[in-house]
């Protein structure tokens, strides 16, 4: 009767039976978790050596200068000067920020501060939709809305346009980035305590005194960040921009004239890449300054908003 | 009325005005695509793949697209679960979720949820071509699961790092191991979250077009083989877009629709599922 008791006897570490198995099995897992976890920093380094690696013939055969600044494309000669595609990028992005984050701003301003509980209740669910959304969905929105309406706008202005240009990508990428954009700023007013408000309010300033002042003003910085991330988003978007956009290979001088952006380039061209081998190597070029981009800006935006949460002492 | 009050009130009506015009676009852009697209949609279209002769103006449907879609859609989020489940795991708290490690394979995943579909797309291209496959089922399901990894391992660690230490605690006390405390404790609270976070990556899968373009190809018969391209609704769109067909054109609006409407249904079901699967959680 006993015997069966003093079977079970409890180990050091763990009561029940089975404790070296399950030890072991621990042990095991620890280091699956731990080698996943790793996996994604190889991942990381893996990408960049990968495109560095497929972009090394174009990336050595001139100066770094000469392809990042010559407008010549082309790519039978194995001529690859990414200037206007550059140009094109920053046209279309800058542009869409500009306009996207005083809507932005102003939206996260009023869904933080002013509005009521069930304008909110309907906003978050927007928002995610709109985030949600394919952008090829965009894109052909934009062909079947933006475009026409840009070309009308432009005969009235008496010029001819046919609304493929930097406009129509920009009004397009605008709205892309609005989650982006409003989700951060409102995270980050949310961020400052409560507190700060009231004393505000209590020495008689009016509510968008207080946004101004106070509010507006300790997070400062959490704003850059989310115009940097938009940015990010904005700066690697491909279909969208790439149906309404024209793509034409040129440096742009007008937001009626068309633009050539890079990830645009990246899709466009990849059906010629088996022909010509070197313009893959330019494509990945393209893919390589997309992504050092963005990654910079992503890196410099988190350092940003952590700085913020460690000095208002919110929870990060 | 004095200055301030003035000021006070200017703001308000712009800041009203902002808001209206970030849901106008949400509606309009749903609003277009359901007015052009629904129209030309018939229910024919649902059951027939497009077909030799479509891409030249003849009668097609998208059932290739769809189905294409969906296995496409599965098999991402499928390989992104498979990895972001010890990813999450291993970010917490009781593995390396404070150490140096852990703060530095969050940024990688930050790094990893930045970069552009379009870059995932070329970097897959680059995996396939080492591996000798050509545009194919498989290649795309490589290329959607790195673009889905970040967005659903951000989701779920959000979810767990939520669970209650004291819950964690209890089962520690009780003489649990790690991975017990991981799998009968995270996992089962977290599940509701986990859904969530597998839905949202699965429709972001399922809308990007970037990533498949190069990986999966096209074609307009239905999904065979891992190893044949396959068709998917984004690039059936930008496809059809690109047609000098009206016909082929105005089922571009018909993929979209279909597209927009699947993106819907995924994230209502998000919704309703976390609530469904809530009751699991010990709050």
């Amino acid at each position: 009767m006993e015997v069966k008791v003093a079977e079970r006897r409890p180990d050091a570490t763990l009561l029940s039976s089975g404790g070296a198995a399950r030890k072991l099995a621990d042990r095991v897992a620890t280091a699956g978790l731990y080698a996943a976890a790793g996996c994604v920093i190889l991942l990381v380094f893996a990408i960049g050596l990968a495109l560095v690696v497929k972009s090394w013939p174009v990336l050595t055969g001139r100066p770094l200068a000469q392809v990042l600044f010559s407008s010549v494309w082309k790519p039978s000669r194995g001529e690859f000067g990414f200037y206007p595609f550059i140009m094109g990028t920053l046209w279309v992005t800058v542009l869409a920020m500009a306009m996207s984050v005083p809507v932005s701003l102003l939206t996260a301003v009023y869904l933080a501060e002013y509005a009521g509980r069930r304008v909110r209740a309907i906003a978050k669910p927007l928002l995610d939709l709109l985030a949600g959304i394919p952008s090829v969905v965009f894109g052909l929105c934009g062909w079947l809305a933006v475009v026409p309406a840009v070309t009308a706008v432009g005969e009235k202005l008496g010029q001819f346009t046919t609304g493929l240009c930097v406009l129509s990508g920009a009004i397009v990428l605008a709205v892309m980035v609005f989650p982006v954009t409003i989700s951060v700023c409102e995270e980050v007013l949310h961020s400052v305590p409560l507190e700060a408000r009231e004393a505000s309010l209590a020495v008689g300033a009016t509510h968008w005194q207080t946004v101004k002042h106070v509010l507006l003003r300790a997070v400062y910085p959490g704003i850059t960040a989310a115009v940097i991330l938009g940015f990010s988003r904005a700066f690697g978007e491909t279909m969208a921009v790439l149906m309404v956009v024209g793509n034409v290979p040129q440096a742009p001088h007008s937001l009626l004239d068309p633009a050539y952006p890079l990830p645009a380039l990246i899709a466009n061209s990849y059906g010629e890449v088996m022909t010509i081998p070197r313009e893959e190597s330019a494509l990945m070029l393209a893919a390589l300054i997309l992504m050092v981009v963005v990654i910079a800006f992503n890196v410099l935006a988190r350092v940003v908003i952590r700085r913020i949460y460690v000095r208002t002492g919110g929870a990060g | 009325m004095s200055a301030r009050r003035l000021e006070e009130a200017v703001v308000k009506l712009l800041m009203v005005a902002a808001g209206l015009i970030v849901a106008g676009s949400v509606i309009g852009v749903v609003g277009v695509m359901l007015v052009k697209g629904l129209p030309v949609f018939t229910p024919r279209m649902l059951v027939q793949a497009s077909g030799g002769g479509s891409s030249l103006g003849q009668e097609g449907g998208i059932l290739n697209a769809i189905l294409g879609s969906l296995c496409l859609g599965f098999g991402g989020t499928l390989g992104a679960i498979l990895l972001a489940l010890p990813i999450v795991s291993a970010l917490q708290r009781d593995y390396a979720g404070r150490t140096f490690f852990g703060r530095f394979t969050r940024l990688a995943l930050d790094v990893l949820w930045g970069i552009p579909s379009i870059v995932y797309g070329a970097f897959g291209f680059i995996i396939m071509l080492y591996l000798g496959i050509r545009a194919s089922l498989l290649g795309g399901i490589i290329a959607l699961t790195l673009v889905e990894l970040p967005i659903m391992a951000r989701g779920m660690d959000e979810v767990a790092r939520l669970v209650p230490v004291e819950l964690k605690e209890a089962s520690y006390a009780l003489g649990s191991t790690r991975l017990e405390v991981t799998l009968k404790v995270t996992w089962r609270q977290c599940l509701p979250g986990f859904v969530t976070a597998g839905l949202l990556a699965f429709g972001r899968g399922i809308g990007d077009a970037a990533s498949v373009l190069f990986t999966a190809g096209y074609s307009e018969y239905l999904p065979r083989s891992l190893v044949r391209p396959v068709a998917s609704l984004p690039i059936a769109v930008y496809q059809q877009y690109l047609s000098p067909f009206p016909e082929v054109q105005q089922r571009a609006y018909a993929s979209a629709a279909a597209l927009l409407l699947i993106v819907l249904v995924v994230s209502i079901l998000s919704r309703l599922s976390a609530a469904r699967f809530s009751r699991y959680v010990v709050r």
